[in-house]
């Protein structure tokens, strides 16, 4: 399938002399101009390179904030302010890397959705999906420790809260969850020293990202794009050059949603935010409503939801390590839900849900806030342990066409004359 | 020697199983320093007890302290929150168990046991909610003091009552009684 004929012409005696020894160049032309890509990918094709470039502007703003930054109890809050009011074009640089964060989790949150939606994690297509996952963990991670920096309230208590996850684990092994929560804060209360831990693993992971990241689009170029139809790749009509038809694709949609990031950065830099990260840190008072950032929500919704410390830590870590089994515990041999008539409400009514849990998590822990989360909680494990099992075996799948030529031609499928 | 291959591990196998076991113990033994490190370290560990003056402190007010970093809730209770403290049925509670650091580890959370004798109106705290390490309101006179009139943690709405015991929502445990003595009259030793 990824396997095609290299076009690949060294011309210069640089390059002739390079491809003898080190065929980097013909790998890449291989791999990213040459490569045949299914002529139906629409725009939602195009979060995968999104990705790639918010991972860049992460990585390059980050290392350029790194010079500016102090990591410790007394100095980061002011160096922060420092960086936005002192620094040359600092405030620029922070704002892209703080609005960053959120628009490389809103390219992700859709790149997820599209998986699911075209089933794009059923074979052979399943270590491709897991390294997904990955990836998706460790951004949460990144983000997580990335956010305790400016030494805010909610920065200082959002760590609180999350590493006293761990203490849990006191209701298993007694002693034992609280062991490991000190361990990660390096003394019996989140202090500086924590901070100056995920300041160094906050510099460390992105690249780890990265390598994942490699294994990913490794994985990808082996087994093909999924596409729209959820078909194999048979034939070459099927498929066009990556380069110019599907580069010119993700280069206008890169230039569509950098604008809309654009106008984030510029205009609206904190309103991803919360204000209450522009008091700093103080060890003694826990501000009145704590939230984590827009994208951790749902997740949050889902750990308040569960009246126990015990099992609502473990509803929430499974929730996203679930995931990973998707590819086996949807049955059905159709990928797209283009032609899943039944599945394909079933999804809607999932990314209505994970919204829903989203806005639940942004609200007080009380009342019929939590009665809801706890509705929308069942059915987000309903969906995926119930629903993608059992709606696979039973749904009558809409006539697939012959072929993604087919289906993007009309029929009949001409065979390609030339 | 290809009819050993299949059969009885030879010399070169106990050989080779000998040498990874060798490496793999070395290698965990080198990562040891490297997970250690993270631990509370020696500085942090030193941090001293404290003593604090109650005498301020009239009934009804409470204050805050920090020791070891944390928050230590001091209540001078008044005889009604005692009175409602001292009336409440162990089988009323979440958490039957006194978690208070003097006191052996299934003591039951009677009031008593949360306090000192002749003090039960001092009410001594680590003033970290059990669940996931909020501080509750309930310490200034002007704060929500939830439902059974002790604190309140406004982050998932656990409920503790004159006593410092969990009475609703999804804390585990009992506020932490650390340990202290009075050294006299209106002066106690945290740690």
């Amino acid at each position: 399938m990824a396997s095609h004929e290299s076009t690949y012409r060294p011309t210069s005696k640089i390059s002739k002399w390079l491809d003898a020894r080190l065929p980097v160049e013909r790998m890449m032309h291989g791999q990213f101009v040459d490569f045949p890509t299914p002529r139906n990918i629409n725009y939602l094709w195009t979060t995968g390179g999104l990705l790639t470039f918010f991972l860049a502007i992460q990585i390059i703003t980050g290392i350029v904030l790194a010079m500016h930054y102090v990591p410790s109890a007394a100095d980061a809050f002011n160096s922060v302010e420092h960086i936005r009011r002192d620094v040359n074009y600092g405030w620029l640089i922070r704002n892209i890397h703080a609005v960053g964060a959120s628009f490389f989790f809103l390219a992700v949150y859709i790149h997820i959705g599209r998986g699911l939606y075209y089933g794009s994690y059923k074979a052979p297509r399943e270590v491709l999906w897991i390294l997904g996952v990955v990836i998706f963990l460790l951004m949460m991670a990144t983000a997580f420790m990335g956010y305790s920096l400016p030494w805010g309230q909610m920065s200082f208590w959002a760590v609180t809260v999350i590493t006293n996850l761990f203490s849990s684990i006191d209701a298993v092994i007694p002693g034992l969850g609280t062991r490991i929560v000190q361990w990660l804060w390096g003394g019996f209360s989140v202090s500086g020293t924590t901070l100056n831990r995920f300041y160094a693993l906050h510099y460390l992971l992105p690249f780890v990202i990265a390598g994942v990241v490699g294994l990913h689009i490794w994985a990808l170029h082996v087994v093909g794009q999924n596409n729209p139809t959820g078909l194999d790749i048979k034939q070459p009509s099927d498929t066009v050059p990556m380069a110019p038809y599907a580069v010119m694709k993700d280069v206008f949609a890169l230039s569509v949603f950098t604008l809309l990031f654009a106008w984030f950065v510029f205009y609206l830099p904190d309103y991803l935010g919360h204000a209450d990260n522009y008091i700093e840190a103080n060890p003694l008072s826990t501000p009145p409503h704590i939230v984590p950032e827009w994208y951790f929500l749902p997740y949050y919704a889902i750990l308040r939801a569960i009246p126990d410390k015990l099992l609502g830590v473990i509803a929430m870590f499974s929730s996203i390590l679930l995931l990973i089994f998707v590819p086996w515990l949807d049955t059905s041999r159709v990928r797209s839900a283009k032609y899943r008539p039944v599945y394909k409400w079933f999804f809607w009514l999932f990314i209505f849900t994970v919204i829903a849990l989203g806005y639940l998590g942004s609200k007080p822990a009380e009342g019929v806030y939590v009665q809801w989360a706890r509705v929308f909680t069942a059915y987000y494990f309903i969906h995926l342990l119930v629903v993608l099992p059992i709606v696979g075996v039973m749904e009558t799948t809409k006539p697939l066409p012959r072929s993604i030529s087919e289906s993007v031609l009309g029929k009949p499928a001409a065979a390609p004359k030339h | 020697m290809a009819s050993h291959s299949t059969e009885e591990p030879n010399r070169r196998d106990f050989i080779v199983i000998l040498a990874q076991s060798f490496a793999g113990v070395g290698a965990a033994v080198a990562l040891w320093p490297f997970i250690s490190q993270m631990n509370p370290d020696a500085s942090t560990q030193a941090l001293a007890s404290i003593e604090v003056d109650l005498s301020p402190v009239k009934a009804g007010q409470a204050i805050t302290v920090s020791w070891r970093g944390k928050p230590v809730f001091i209540r001078n209770r008044t005889p009604e929150e005692v009175k409602a403290a001292l009336d409440v049925k162990l089988s009323d509670l979440k958490d039957p168990i006194a978690r208070n650091e003097a006191l052996p580890d299934k003591s039951p959370a009677t009031d008593l046991n949360r306090t000192k004798k002749d003090k039960e109106n001092w009410l001594v705290l680590v003033g970290i909610c059990t669940h996931l390490g909020c501080i509750p309101k309930g310490q200034s006179m002007a704060d929500a003091k939830g439902d059974y009139g002790g604190w309140f943690c406004p982050c998932h709405g656990s409920h503790y009552d004159t006593a410092g015991r969990i009475r609703l929502g999804p804390a585990p445990q009992n506020l932490l009684v650390p340990t202290y003595e009075f050294v006299s009259d209106t002066m106690i030793k945290i740690g």
